[in-house]
């Protein structure tokens, strides 16, 4: 049973996004954690890099696996969490707290309509 | 990930449902990638035991007074070594000397041949051996593919010796390393061969399948005081890693040669008979071999090799990643690679090119891992 936070929208890529004015801060949610399990390495989005909805923006790496984490929403990045990279291990235990992986300046609001919310989010990965 | 009802499953699907176990497709089969974690099943392999489901490998006899001369013309190690009740790690090559499975192939009483073959080769392995049984050194030989009727357990790590002896009791006859010998468990034959994947002493244990669940949570139960878990096929491909046991499809190919993979040790260009390849290897041998099979680790923290990353000698590529992950036991990257021969000594400095950026990996003898051997240690 995944912890699914109300005030979060998320991508059906397993992404969260919090918005908060013209800033959202992004991260994978705990269904992603668990399935991918024992997180090893996190490779972050540059400041300053202007990401699309949809694009490749960070790779998260668990022993098994690396894989791709898809911007929600569009807009350019204004900070990335650093903490990470010295305990990549938080996202596993804290995915939608201390292990935000970044923030962005949403150029194309609009984008977040298309994302769900933590019903629909519920729905999807049948818990 | 194919539709799952399409995949195969073996006989103890339902028990790793029931030990809430991650499926995931492996070859063609539904099978546990983890139960608990890659990690912590890792571990318990390491410090005290873990147990695998293999029931996906195949199981091939061939029995004939014949059989030695034929398997010879089949496979690359010399089967005229074998004792009754003992194995060894032997190649299927094609012509072309590229492997096409690696195996172990036992030798039971009565001229029977026990093979255990790689899951997702079980038909291409059939088919090339029923094709042989056509030629004239075929006559005679008794070929069976028993695949689907058995199941398979690895009982692998430290304690696993003695939970076989709890389970077992007093009067299982205990194989040396390498070996195999049958017992009866309530009244169904088990096949125990001293062999493993994982670099530590453990058992590899054959059965029908309809016992397959009982035997599973008896063996469970009898380890649980020696702390055994469950254990998926991801922390079976850390550990194989860590111990440089190669992984077909990844780290050999039907383009690579067992030469090259570096297993020259099992395969014997001196013993009667020819089998596929040996032309082929008999060539490299006299011409050297121009591309190696080398364990790499990562020089610093970063992010983990993996399979297919090139690796750089400055702007020249001299190889890639067949094989790479963090090793548990260590804690830093690891992995393996085919690299241009004159790169291959240990203390050979390299680049591993990861999403774009290179990163300092070092070519290191191998294994990574090797268990320490209960004669060496010293008692206190």
């Amino acid at each position: 049973m995944s912890n699914i936070p109300e005030q979060l929208r998320y991508a059906a890529s397993h992404e969260w996004i919090k918005v908060d004015g013209d800033t959202g801060t992004v991260g994978i949610t705990d269904h992603a954690q668990h399935e991918l399990s024992d997180i090893v390495y996190v490779d972050l989005p540059k400041v300053g890099a202007e990401i699309a909805a949809g694009a490749v923006v960070a790779v998260v790496e668990s022993v098994k696996a690396a894989s791709d984490i898809y911007s929600p929403v569009s807009g350019k990045v204004v900070e990335v969490n650093t903490d990470l990279l010295k305990k990549p291990e938080l996202v596993n235990s804290d995915p939608f707290g201390a292990a935000w992986l970044y923030r962005l300046k949403i150029s194309a609001p609009a984008e977040l309509d298309a994302l769900k919310d933590a019903a629909a989010y519920k729905a999807l990965i049948g818990d | 990930m194919s539709d799952p009802a399409t995949l195969q499953k073996t006989a103890l699907f339902s028990a790793h449902q029931k030990l809430g176990a991650r499926l995931v497709e492996f070859g063609g089969w539904l099978m546990p990638v983890q139960y608990s974690g890659i990690v912590d099943e890792h571990k318990a392999v390491r410090e005290a035991a873990g147990v695998f489901d293999i029931s996906h490998m195949g199981e091939f006899f061939v029995s004939s007074t014949f059989g030695k001369s034929f398997l010879n013309g089949l496979l690359t190690n010399d089967v005229g070594k074998l004792a009754a009740g003992q194995g060894q790690y032997t190649l299927v090559l094609n012509e072309q000397g590229g492997v096409i499975d690696d195996l172990i192939i036992y030798r039971l009483p009565d001229d029977q041949y026990f093979l255990v073959v790689n899951a997702s080769k079980i038909d291409e392995d059939r088919t090339w051996i029923e094709e042989k049984l056509k030629l004239p050194g075929g006559v005679g030989i008794f070929f069976s593919d028993r695949s689907s009727f058995y199941s398979a357990l690895a009982l692998q790590g430290p304690k696993a010796l003695e939970i076989a002896r709890a389970l077992f009791g007093p009067g299982w006859p205990e194989p040396k390393r390498n070996e195999i010998t049958s017992y009866s468990w309530n009244c169904q034959p088990i096949l125990a061969a001293r062999t493993g994947y994982t670099g530590e002493d453990g058992l590899e244990l054959f059965f029908a399948n309809e016992i397959a669940e009982n035997f599973f949570f008896a063996l469970l139960e009898a380890g649980k005081p020696f702390g055994l878990k469950p254990c998926g096929l991801g922390a079976r491909d850390t550990l194989r890693l860590e111990a440089c046991l190669p992984l077909n499809g990844n780290d050999l190919s039907d383009k690579r040669t067992p030469l090259e993979a570096g297993l020259g040790s099992f395969v014997s260009l001196t013993k009667e008979g020819d089998f596929p390849g040996k032309a082929v290897l008999q060539k490299q041998k006299s011409e050297g071999i121009k591309e190696k099979l080398v364990a790499f680790r990562a020089k610093e923290k970063g992010p983990p090799p993996r399979p297919h990353y090139p690796l750089f000698l400055g702007d020249a590529q001299v190889g890639e990643a067949t094989s790479g992950a963090p090793s548990p036991t260590l804690g830093y990257g690891i992995g393996l690679a085919y690299v241009r021969a004159d790169q291959s000594e240990p203390g050979t400095t390299l680049e591993l090119e990861v999403r774009g950026n290179r990163v300092p990996v070092e070519v290191v003898k191998k294994p990574f891992y090797k268990r320490v051997s209960r004669a060496s240690i010293s008692t206190p």
